[in-house]
């Protein structure tokens, strides 16, 4: 530790780091713009200058930037000086003489940077009289909206987007003060992460364009901590709530997930919950008029509970709770998780590795910090986006590593990029296709499934010789596996990475051996497993049979009613046998909030509420359970949470009556009284009945407005406040007004700093984790449990048989996943329906590009536009996963191609 | 007792006072132009609507009597969808007057707003938009605001450069 003075007072600090966080971490409310926590330093900005003084006895000083000096042991500084002060105003004002006078009609105003530091520095008064300089703006897509007059050149946009996540269409063009931040033209903002710059622009240049269609200033919106429910990463957000709409996604900060950001599926996929396809009520087909009030559905149901057989089919994308009620309603033997045979054993085959504790789950920080990368079967910029965000900050980690050695400290960008140049750290990628990963990885090659399987086990045979060897390797190949293998020996933190995206068993297997190969007394590797849906490994620890065997018991007539728990059947097998299913079936009954294929075989339908109007806990890719909590009351009462009415339904199976209603909390203590697996997920929130100083955390911000207009055009008088009893958040803008324990941050403010960068203010150290430690808890054993054994089962090499494709899928990250295409942007960037070909066996097929082609996957005919792929090994197609118009296809699948006759 | 003899003289005296109770309402008050009165929208010069949906009134307001909910049109002009403010929590402290950025929002001297039905004191926008700029004539916001909106075109503003040519490589 080293200690410092800052305006004559010692304070113990932490070397290494610069001034401009320490300041931020001992509590200074420092002016920045240029600096970001998870981009360090470039001293662009002049915005954060301090006085140093060479010792104790100088009193003269000099003005320095405090995010470019390190911290050294008996330091002398000053923040107050009037000098810095001053200074610090006078660049304000230069900032502020080319902004204009927008704030009014700004969707940043009220969480703006700029305003928070202007207002910091006491720049109250603008002499600047003359002329303002004004740009043209651009159409930048349907989720960014682009104000170029607003910006004050901290070049920060730049910086996240093509030094960050890898962007290449957001650049700085023309010189001196004419400095423009946009693209070469007018179009689509092409890479995934676009929407951070939202977050990261200090002012209102990059704003949220879906937020503009319903704009809301963020003191006026109820918000409440949640989970993003499109992939199974579960980054941390803050869905933000006004008049019964669901207006805005942010990122919450969780310094073990997905830190500072999310992708774009994320922030802007909310739209589901907005969506005029919404279940609003209670339906009872065949009863005119179909919908009903609670009253009759009860009456309906408990005819049909009470005298038939009911089998329950679960959901990865439902929370444990309302899984968990669903499995008690039901009973354990007539449970059935609704994914597919072959996805419920590559989740089994995932689980057993997971449960040796041989092998270490990383967060996707530690991801972050691995050396040596190994991606087997994963496109990961389209299955699990924010994962691809954090490879590319780990390719960078062996430059930095090598930059401390000649004295730049990590927090030193310019610095760090000049000496990195293009050098790169460790990154092998094999998939069937071209990733956008490839353009950083030190090889990546294009494999069947089963191929990349193969080179998984030759990898972990190099590395342990008792490991299963694949044989009838070519050369090249066990060169390839010999390369991988020894780099992944010799880095400190490897990481291989796989998933179930492909369908493939055998990879998983591969990438298990790999990982048990490397696992050594003093250093375990990291194995990361992208799993297809939010809760999918939730589910899948609930260790219940498949959908296939549900239409087992369905054919064998041993059931004949179904619930079904927010799941769309239709995206998890061929047509023809879901239709078959729903034959088998006397009664279907539906929990679902949106309408789709399933729900319109629903008998009884039942609406829902989604993740904005539910609490539950989900659990993510690495174990880790974590709870999302109601965002508003719906205005429609029907609306209710899976779990509340799967649990009232209790009453018609053994008598309880509907007013021992459980809260969540509750129903977790029996969910893992009944399975200790689960053990840990219940304490990952506070109880209901949680208080500080006998107070709730408030939703709302204290500067909420309307309360007393926004229903008065109903009733003049207001109605009370809806209540929560389900957690220790209130509905109310009254409660707790400190920081609460970190899984219960609705949103972040602080005196003074109004914008998303109050954060850090609730961190323990700036860019470390929450005070009270980050929210979550892993679920998976880190002491091994059982000895290794290797797993078996090489698959031969495939061969591309004549006539018939292995049909892969691809997966995109928007379009593939269900909920979020309701958003009309994500719906405008989703790919059409297309089939990619190998340019081999295109030229075989007399194929060119975008021509019609006939694929017939089992009974299943599609006639779609050919793209093709050099790259692509031959025999192997690819489509585009579950797109609309595209799902209803059993994996793996495997199909005959022809050239479509017009 | 002296103090009772000199309240009778100051009474007695009081008689041939100027009366201060009016006739009202046959005989009406004089108001003041910034008496603090009924609320309303004023619009521009030409004839706009002013208020431009910041939140800053609702914000400002300490009995949040103020609901509203912006939009904008096919220019990018932003205005109230609906602007709504509940009379019979009013207080007339004039903060939503004073935190209005555009001058839309106004006190006028008028108080006669008296309801049988307390519903009847909830003013939606039609009936808080009055056809004139009131106290603050000649202002258009979105003349010197930095975004177009169809008012003006980009740099077109009072105190505004013609906007940058970014290929443009002169000083």
């Amino acid at each position: 530790m080293a200690v410092i003075y800052i305006d004559d007072k010692a304070y113990e600090v932490k070397p290494g780091k610069n001034l401009l966080e320490t300041c931020l971490t001992l509590g200074f409310n420092l002016p920045y713009f240029c600096w970001h926590p998870a981009m360090g330093s470039v001293g662009a900005c002049r915005q954060c200058a301090v006085k140093l003084f060479k010792d104790e006895q100088d009193t003269n000083g000099r003005i320095v930037m405090s995010c470019m000096e390190a911290v050294k042991d008996n330091m002398h500084l000053s923040v107050d000086d009037h000098t810095a002060k001053a200074f610090r105003s006078q660049v304000i004002e230069w900032l502020m003489t080319n902004h204009p006078h927008d704030c009014a009609v700004c969707d940043e105003g009220g969480s703006c940077h700029l305003q928070d530091m202007t207002v910091m520095t006491g720049h109250t008064y603008r002499r600047f009289q003359y002329k303002k300089r004004t740009y043209k703006n651009q159409y930048l897509g349907p989720f960014i909206n682009h104000e170029m007059n607003r910006c004050i050149q901290c070049y920060r946009c730049v910086r996240f987007y093509k030094d960050y996540a890898g962007g290449k269409d957001l650049d700085v063009f023309a010189a001196h003060n004419h400095v423009y931040f946009g693209r070469a033209q007018d179009g689509m903002l092409e890479n995934e992460f676009s929407g951070n710059l939202a977050e990261v622009c200090p002012t209102g240049v990059f704003t949220d364009k879906t937020l503009k269609e319903h704009y809301t200033r963020k003191w006026d919106m109820t918000m409440a901590p949640s989970i993003c429910q499109h992939c199974s990463l579960g980054c941390n957000i803050i869905a933000g709530e006004r008049y019964g709409e669901l207006r805005q996604i942010t990122s919450r900060f969780n310094g073990e997930v997905n830190g500072y950001f999310i992708c774009d599926r994320g922030r802007f996929g909310y739209e589901l919950v907005n969506s005029i396809n919404r279940v609003q009520q209670p339906l009872i087909r065949g009863k005119i008029p179909d919908a009903v009030d609670k009253q009759s559905l009860y009456n309906h149901l408990n005819e049909i509970l009470s005298n038939t057989k009911v089998i329950g089919i679960a959901s990865p994308r439902a929370s444990l709770e309302s899984n968990f009620t669903l499995m008690q309603l039901v009973g354990k033997e007539n449970f059935y998780q609704g994914i597919s045979e072959t996805e419920a054993q590559l989740m089994r085959t995932i689980l057993h590795t997971m449960n040796s504790g041989q092998i270490h789950t990383p967060s996707l920080k530690e991801t972050e910090k691995a050396d040596a990368v190994l991606v087997l079967g994963e496109d990961l910029t389209n299955a699990a986006p924010l994962l691809a965000l954090a490879l590319r900050q780990a390719v960078r980690k062996k430059t930095i590593e090598n930059a401390g050695q000649i004295n730049i400290p990590s927090w030193h960008d310019a610095a760090l990029r000049e000496f990195a140049q293009q050098e790169k750290g460790e990154l092998f990628i094999a998939y069937p296709t071209q990733t956008k990963l490839d353009e950083i990885a030190s090889d990546s090659r294009h494999k069947s499934p089963d191929d990349i399987a193969r080179l998984g086990f030759a990898i972990a045979n190099y590395l342990n010789i008792m490991a299963p060897a694949p044989e009838g390797m070519d050369d090249d190949t066990l060169k390839y596996a010999r390369q991988i293998a020894d780099i992944l020996k010799e880095a400190e933190r490897p990481l291989i990475i796989c998933g179930t995206s492909l369908y493939n068993e055998a990879i998983l297997k591969a990438a298990s051996n790999i990982a048990f190969a490397l696992d050594t007394k003093d250093k375990k590797a990291s194995l990361c497993f992208v799993v297809p849906e939010c809760n999918s490994m939730g589910l899948a620890m609930m260790q219940a049979p498949s959908l296939n065997q549900a239409v087992e018991v369905l054919e064998k007539g041993e059931a004949d009613t179904v619930i079904i728990l927010e799941n769309d059947l239709y995206r998890r097998g061929s047509k023809k046998d879901i239709d078959n299913l729903f034959n088998h079936c006397k009664q279907v009954i539906v929990l679902d909030h949106l309408h789709n294929d399933t729900t319109n075989r629903a008998n009884v339908l039942i609406p829902v509420g989604t993740f904005a109007e539910a609490d539950g806990t989900i659990v993510n890719n690495e174990g880790r359970a974590q709870c999302f909590f109601q965002v508003f009351m719906p205005k429609n009462e029907n609306l209710r949470e899976s779990w509340r009415w799967l649990d009232e339904f209790r009453q018609f199976k053994n008598g309880t009556s509907p007013e021992d209603l459980t809260t969540p909390g509750d129903l977790m203590d029996e969910m893992v009284g009944l399975m200790s697996q689960f053990k840990g997920a219940e304490t990952v929130a506070p109880p209901a009945d949680f208080r500080i100083y006998g107070q709730k955390v408030p939703r709302e911000p204290h500067r909420y407005s309307g309360r007393t207009a926004m229903l008065a055009n109903i009733n003049v008088s207001e109605p009370k406040p809806p209540e929560d009893p389900d957690s220790a958040l209130s509905f109310t803008m009254e409660g707790y007004k400190g920081i609460p324990p970190s899984p219960l941050i609705p949103f972040y403010w602080s005196p003074g700093w109004n914008s998303v960068q109050s954060i850090n203010k609730y961190q323990t150290e700036i860019g470390g984790p929450l005070l009270g430690g980050d929210p979550g808890k892993r679920l998976f054993p880190e002491t091994p449990v059982a000895e290794n054994a290797f797993l078996n089962n090489i698959p031969p090499a495939f061969k591309p048989s004549p006539g018939e494709w292995l049909i892969v899928p691809l997966p995109h990250i928007f379009g593939s996943e269900e909920l979020s295409i309701y958003t009309p942007g994500i719906a405008e960037r989703s790919p059409k329906p297309y089939v990619a070909i190998s340019k081999h066996d295109a030229e075989n097929l007399n194929i060119s590009e975008s021509d019609i082609m006939q694929v017939q996957i089992r009974d299943q005919n599609y006639a779609l536009p050919a793209r093709i792929k050099e790259e692509l090994p031959q025999g192997l197609a690819g489509i585009p996963f579950n797109i609309p118009g595209l799902s209803g296809i059993a994996w793996p699948a495997k199909g005959i191609l022809t050239k479509a006759v017009i | 007792m002296i103090s009772n003899l000199r309240t009778i003289g100051l009474t007695f005296l009081h008689m041939f006072r100027k009366r201060e109770t009016i006739q009202y309402p046959e005989e009406k008050v004089v108001l003041h132009p910034r008496w603090r009165g009924r609320i309303v929208l004023t619009r521009d010069p030409d004839m706009g609507e002013r208020c431009v949906g910041c939140y800053l009134c609702a914000a400002a307001c300490p009995v949040d009597c103020i609901s509203l909910q912006a939009t904008e049109d096919e220019n990018g002009r932003r205005y109230p969808e609906f602007f709504r403010i509940n009379f019979s929590r009013c207080i007339f402290c004039g903060y939503c007057e004073e935190a209005c950025p555009t001058y839309a929002i106004q006190l006028i001297p008028d108080f006669e707003m008296a309801e049988y039905q307390r519903q009847d004191l909830v003013y939606e926008k039609e009936d808080l938009l009055i056809d004139s700029e009131g106290k603050y004539p000649g202002y258009n916001y979105y003349k010197v605001a930095g975004l177009a909106s169809g008012v003006k075109g980009k740099g077109e503003g009072t105190n505004e450069e013609p906007p940058v040519d970014i290929h443009s490589l002169l000083p």
